[in-house]
C-alpha cells in the first residue's frame, strides 16, 4: 500500500459498529467519534445492522453465517450507495470483507447467499462496497501530516507497544501481513515513542478466553510479556476483542503464571484524542481494568477514575432471558 | 473408516463446502502451517498432518481431532501457505462437519457457539453478559465465580450491557437465515 497522503479524503463514512461497541468497547466508539469530529469526518451507522457472527457462527453453519453478514452489506448499499463501509472491530472487518471477497470469487457462494437474502427481499452484488478498518481510513484518507498538524498535546515520553492483532492485516487487507507499521507511524506522529514489539500481529486468544482459558492465558501472557520486555508504558490496540482479552484477563494471567504485569491497554483513538487535547474523561479513559493513570501522568494527563453507571437500557431492550 | 453420507468422502465434502477448498488437493505437506500456528502445541495433529489424514480417508480420526477446535482463526497459516490453501476456512468446515455428524455436539466449544448463535438468532445482536452467564453457569460453576468477578469489574466501569439489544427487522433476518439453512441442508 502506498504512503498516506490524505488524498483519498471523504467526509461521511458508512459505519458498522459491531456488538462490542455497545458494551465492552464503548470507549472505542466514543473516542473514534470525537477523533472523527476533530478531523472532519463522520461515521453514519447502518440502520438496523445485525451481528457479524464473530467466529462462532462460521464454525457451525457456513452458509447462514455468510448470509448473516451479507444482510449488513445489503442494508449498507440501500442506505449509502457505494460509500466506503468502516468497521472499528477487526473481527467484524474481517467477516464483512471476507463475505464480499468470497462472494466475488466464488459464483456458487454468491448465488446461494443472494438466494438467502432474497427471502428477506435483499440483494448484494459483491464488490459494490469497499470495506475498510477504521485505522486504514484514518491513515490513508486523512493522512499522517494532517493528523500531526492537529496535535496540541504531544505524547512525548510515552512508550507504547503497537498491537495490531491478527485480523486487521490477515488474510488480505493490503498491509504487510506479519510486520505492519502504519499504527507505529501514527503513534510516532502523535509524539509517542514506539517500542519494538515483535509479537505485534500475534493472536490475543479470541474467544478462547471463554472456552479454553489455559490456551488463551498463555497467548495473552506472551503478548504482555513481550511488551513489558521492551519497557512499554502501555499497549495500544485497534480491536475490541484484543482490548478486552489483554486488559480484563491480565489479572488472571498474573494469578495463573505468578507474574505481576500491570500494562494498561488503550485504543489508538483514545491516544489520538489525548494528543488532540480532548479531555481524558470524554474519551472514556478510566474505563480500562488496568488503570492507565501512571502511564498518563508521564505525559501530564490525568485519567478519570470515578466509577461509572452501567449502560442504560436502550429503547429496543428486552428483559433478561432466563438461564436454561 | 471413510465416512460417506450421500456417497461423498469427507475430503470431497470439505473441498466442496469451503469456498476455495478445491485447492486442498495441491497441499505440498510442507508443514509451514503447523510451524506458524500459535495453537499447534495443543493440537493432536498439526494442520498439515490433519490434511494428510483427510486425504488418506481417515475420516473418523479427522472428525474426532481437536485441531479445528483449537484453531483461534489467526490466519497465520493461510497467509504463509505456499499453495494459498484457505486453511482457516477449512477448519471452520471441519467444525461444521463434526457438529453435523454429532462428533462434537456437546463440548465447551460447541455449547459456546450454540449459545452465541442462540442470541444472534433471537435478537440479531450478540449479548456478552447473557452469553457468559448462561455458558459458565452450565459448564463451569467454579470458574463462573471468577468470571462473575470479571463481569463486575467490567460493569463497574460501565462496560457491560445489562439487556440485549434487538434489531427491528427480526422477521427479515429470520427469513434469510432459514432460507440459508434450507439451502445448506439440501447440499449435504
Ligand atoms: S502450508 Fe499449505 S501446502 Fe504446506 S502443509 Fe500446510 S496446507 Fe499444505
Ligand atoms: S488460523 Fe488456526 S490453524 Fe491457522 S495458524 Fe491460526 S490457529 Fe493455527
Amino acid at each position: 500500500m502506498t504512503a498516506a497522503n490524505g488524498n483519498g479524503r471523504k467526509d461521511n463514512y458508512l459505519y458498522y459498529p459491531g456488538c462490542s461497541q455497545r458494551a465492552t468497547s464503548r470507549a472505542y466508539e466514543k473516542s473514534a467519534k470525537l477523533v472523527g469530529q476533530a478531523l472532519g469526518f463522520t461515521l453514519e451507522e447502518i440502520n438496523d445492522w445485525n451481528c457479524c457472527g464473530a467466529t462462532d457462527y462460521f464454525s457451525v453453519n457456513v452458509l447462514p453465517a455468510y448470509s448473516l453478514v451479507a444482510r449488513n452489506l445489503s442494508l449498507a448499499v440501500e442506505q449509502g450507495g457505494t460509500r466506503d463501509l468502516v468497521a472499528p472491530c477487526s473481527a467484524c472487518f474481517l467477516n464483512l470483507r471476507k463475505t464480499d471477497t468470497n462472494m466475488g470469487k466464488y459464483p456458487k457462494l454468491n448465488k446461494q447467499v443472494n438466494q438467502a437474502l432474497a427471502a428477506g427481499n435483499l440483494h448484494y452484488d459483491p464488490g459494490t462496497l469497499n470495506i475498510r478498518h477504521l485505522l486504514d481510513v484514518i491513515v490513508q484518507d486523512i493522512g499522517f501530516d494532517t493528523i500531526e498538524a492537529r496535535v496540541t498535546k504531544p505524547l512525548t515520553g510515552l512508550r507504547v507497544a503497537p498491537y495490531y492483532g491478527c485480523l486487521i492485516v490477515r488474510p488480505d487487507a493490503g498491509y504487510n501481513t506479519e510486520y505492519p507499521t502504519h499504527l507505529d507511524e501514527l503513534l510516532t506522529r502523535l509524539g509517542a515513542t514506539v517500542v519494538d514489539f515483535p509479537m505485534k500481529t500475534h493472536c490475543c486468544g479470541g474467544h478462547m478466553t471463554q472456552i479454553g482459558e489455559d490456551v488463551a492465558l498463555e497467548l495473552i501472557r506472551r503478548l504482555v510479556h513481550n511488551a513489558a520486555e521492551y519497557d512499554a508504558d502501555m499497549i495500544v490496540t485497534l480491536c475490541p476483542m484484543c482490548q478486552l482479552n489483554l486488559d480484563a484477563y491480565q489479572g488472571q494471567v498474573n494469578s495463573h503464571f505468578n507474574t505481576d504485569y500491570r500494562l494498561p491497554v488503550l485504543f489508538f483513538t483514545q491516544l489520538m484524542g489525548l494528543a488532540f487535547g480532548i479531555k481524558p474523561g470524554d474519551l472514556d479513559i478510566g474505563s480500562e481494568i488496568i488503570p492507565a493513570d501512571a502511564a498518563l501522568a508521564k505525559i501530564g494527563q490525568e485519567a478519570e477514575t470515578k466509577p461509572r453507571q452501567a449502560v442504560r437500557r436502550d429503547k429496543n431492550a428486552l428483559p433478561m432471558p432466563s438461564l436454561d | 473408516m471413510p465416512n460417506t453420507p450421500n456417497g461423498h468422502t469427507l475430503y470431497q465434502r470439505v473441498m466442496a463446502e469451503t469456498p476455495g477448498g478445491d485447492t486442498l488437493i495441491t497441499c505440498l505437506q510442507c508443514g509451514t502451517c503447523g510451524g506458524s500456528c500459535p495453537s499447534a502445541a495443543d493440537m493432536d495433529a498439526t494442520p498439515r498432518r490433519l490434511f494428510a489424514m483427510l486425504m488418506a480417508g481417515m475420516d473418523d480420526e479427522v472428525l474426532k481431532s481437536n485441531t479445528p477446535w483449537y484453531c483461534v482463526s489467526c490466519y497465520f497459516c493461510m497467509v504463509r501457505c505456499p499453495q494459498n490453501i484457505p486453511i482457516t476456512e477449512i477448519m471452520y468446515t471441519l467444525k461444521q462437519e463434526a457438529i453435523a455428524q454429532k462428533y462434537f455436539d456437546r463440548n465447551p466449544h460447541t455449547d459456546w457457539a450454540h449459545s452465541f448463535i442462540g442470541y444472534v438468532e433471537q435478537y440479531g445482536r450478540g449479548f456478552e453478559l447473557g452469553l457468559a452467564t448462561r455458558y459458565h453457569l452450565t459448564h463451569n460453576p467454579l470458574g463462573a465465580v471468577k468470571k462473575t468477578g470479571l463481569m463486575f469489574d467490567l460493569a463497574r466501569k460501565g462496560r457491560v450491557a445489562m439487556m440485549p439489544e434487538r434489531i427491528e427487522n427480526m422477521p427479515q433476518l429470520t427469513a434469510i437465515l432459514t432460507e440459508a439453512k434450507r439451502i445448506a441442508g439440501g447440499e449435504k
